[in-house]
């Protein structure tokens, strides 16, 4: 595995809730395990979709592999060095590697910043353009990569609609010649015409670029479409991870089986979406032991309820996180 | 299909902005029947949202105009009842349940206290009647031990909860009609789907007639009888579900389908709507839709298409098909 280009190894993030009301009457403080000791890796050119629904841990997940926020323990190896052992003075040369996209781009555009100010600030902070002119340049290039016309430079966010201001964003990622781009729901808050040219701009400058993709999303046939391999994340842990054709074909943890049926298909012919589940989403706070889905799993046994269920390659990279498959 | 219970003809609404006139809902017609699913399908700023708050009557006005046309409801012009009719028909005959639980519901009271208020003033019940029916109500929805969770605040709710509490809410007065603005749209998809089939069975089992509106075609292909497709304040086509997805006619229509990703197949490249929605402060002349459409002609930059029935049920507006 040495020659993946991220490396997850056990990484894990609580937050503890010192300030909660419960914390402060039981005299003990009580912790959010939002990431709990979750590993995968992800090859050079390749997408790995990350799913789940919300509160699964997916986005601190993100912010965890950019240093945003500071796992509690784990390590995280990019191109075989370990990230979180590296000096602050090298992390503004790692923040070139990876860039994030956010959902809203309704939020992460700053609206008081025209379109090339937006652009050349990450030239600017990587040094990686002098002068006007160098960066006039660039922004430029940067519009046409991202299939925004030369005129848009010197408008400001509210002037585009949600889809151009996606493109922006990406444009703003792809300043500082990224390798690897997290897009965290980036297509969640479009409508479907215009998610549908975002994910092929993903995908067309994956091939121009030879960029890495962590995609996170909610949406199955979002992440069906986008993916190479897919990991399925419940409550802070991984509970299945394989091929995008494995994974959609020969489901196998339960909890993916149950997000694969509620999916409701634009096809009337499909059977409606039904929940194969019983009861909600359990909690991140002070789970109990064992299976984070025993209490909702049909297939639950004795135990689920005090074992956590490895993640186990159950052959052909396919990877599952239950006692009873 | 038995008798006609909401007809809209020709509802234009207009609003007065300091930007300029914008019109929201344009020329909208078509009816809903008893015990029938009607789902209203278009992206955001398409007008859904403001045909079935107009049915409501809870456009603002102004700066909101409805400029023309009538909202029948069981024969009654809605639009020329008295707000104190109004008030009577809101609740007791048409309900409505909207996306954002968390901002429809009031933080300050008990979720048993807002619902036993609705049936309070709607049925005009005393206290302790009003609470059994508030649990009455509660364990019709699906809400778990209603006794217990009478008190709680709407924090106190998971998202799919406090839906179940806007649907408790709004089925308090035995409505025969329900409005369901995205109701399902803030929710994750496993909850989506208990929502969906709880909204199913209530239909059913309290003969309402429903307009569902959302945005996601998967939605209503398992939820509605009719689907009516708005683009740019236009319905731009309508008919039954099965013959709409099987022969989608519209190109705007045609073009939704082809860009949403399916489970099913994998494909390396979607096939987009080009461009992006027109600036409804100036809308193109002719077909709203025509400077993203493929099939565009010199008519379509003229003229705006008028909705025609080209199948049994089955009516699309675009001069392709006249």
């Amino acid at each position: 595995m040495s020659d993946s280009f991220l490396e997850v190894q056990h990484l894990t993030k609580y937050f503890p809730l010192h300030h909660d009301v419960l914390s402060r009457l039981s005299g003990k403080t009580r912790t959010l395990q939002a990431v709990d000791d979750i590993s995968f890796c992800i090859q050079p050119g390749e997408t790995l979709g990350l799913v789940g629904e919300s509160g699964c841990g997916k986005s601190t997940t993100a912010r965890l592999i950019t240093r945003l926020i500071e796992p509690s323990s784990g390590t995280i190896l990019l191109k075989g060095e370990n990230l979180l052992a590296m000096p602050s003075s090298r992390l503004l040369g790692m923040r070139k590697t990876i860039q994030l996209v956010f959902q809203d781009p309704y939020s992460s555009l700053n609206p008081r910043k025209t379109v090339m100010q937006m652009l050349s600030r990450p030239l600017e902070v990587h040094h990686l353009a002098h002068g006007w002119a160098a960066k006039r340049r660039q922004v430029l290039y940067l519009l046409r990569l991202v299939g925004m016309g030369v005129e848009h430079a010197d408008r400001y966010p509210h002037e585009f609609s949600g889809g151009q201001r996606q493109r922006l964003a990406i444009a703003r990622a792809l300043a500082v010649h990224p390798q690897l781009i997290i897009g965290d729901e980036p297509v969640s808050a479009l409508d479907v015409s215009i998610q549908a040219q975002i994910l092929n701009l993903f995908r067309e400058l994956q091939e121009e670029l030879s960029l890495t993709y962590l995609f996170i999303a909610h949406d199955l046939s979002v992440i069906r479409h986008i993916s190479d391999r897919i990991a399925v994340m419940y409550v802070g842990k991984i509970v299945e991870m394989g091929t995008v054709r494995e994974i959609f074909a020969h489901p196998q943890h339960p909890y993916t089986r149950a997000l694969l049926a509620a999916v409701p298909e634009a096809d009337p012919c499909k059977p409606p979406p039904r929940l194969t589940l019983q009861g909600e989403v359990a909690t991140p706070v002070d789970p109990p032991p064992g299976c984070r889905l025993y209490g909702r799993c049909p297939l639950a046994t004795e135990v689920c309820s005090q074992v956590a269920p490895p993640l186990s390659d159950r052959g052909s990279g396919h990877f599952v996180a239950c006692h009873n498959v | 299909m038995a008798d006609p219970v909401l007809q809209l003809e020709d509802l234009t609404v207009c609003f007065h902005l300091k930007r300029g006139q914008l019109t929201a809902v344009d020329g909208v017609t078509f009816t809903v029947h008893r015990s029938e699913t009607f789902g209203l399908v278009g992206e955001s700023g398409s007008g859904k949202t403001v045909t079935a708050r107009s049915v409501m009557r809870l456009i603002p006005i102004p700066p909101g105009e409805i400029v023309r046309g009538r909202i029948l409801f069981e024969g009654h012009n809605i639009l020329q009842l008295s707000d104190q009719e109004m008030r009577k028909l809101r609740g007791q005959h048409i309900a409505m349940v909207f996306q954002e639980p968390m901002s429809a519901l009031n933080p300050v009271f008990t979720v048993g206290h807002q619902i036993a208020d609705a049936v309070r003033t709607n049925l005009g019940m005393q206290k302790k009647e009003a609470k059994e029916r508030v649990l009455e109500l509660m364990q019709l929805v699906g809400i778990p031990s209603p006794a217990s969770r009478y008190d709680n605040y709407v924090h106190e709710f998971s998202g799919g909860m406090r839906q179940r509490v806007m649907l408790a809410m709004a089925l308090s007065c035995n409505p025969t009609f329900l409005i369901a603005d995205e109701p399902t749209t803030a929710l994750d998809v496993t909850i989506q789907a208990t929502i969906l089939e709880l909204i199913r069975s209530m239909i059913e089992r309290l003969n309402m007639s429903l307009i569902f509106i959302t945005h996601n075609l998967g939605v209503v292909a398992h939820t509605c009888d009719t689907i009516g497709v708005m683009y740019a304040s236009h319905l731009v086509e309508l008919g039954p579900t099965d013959e709409l997805f099987a022969n989608p006619l519209h190109p705007y229509t045609v073009g939704l389908l082809k860009s949403i990703p399916r489970l099913d197949t994998q494909t390396k490249y979607l096939t987009p709507i080009t461009g992006s929605v027109c600036n409804m402060l100036e809308p193109p002349q002719g077909c709203k839709f025509h400077p993203r459409c493929p099939h565009a002609m010199d008519i379509c930059t003229q003229e705006i298409p008028r909705l025609r029935e080209v199948a049994s049920g089955h009516f699309v507006a675009c001069h392709l098909h006249t």
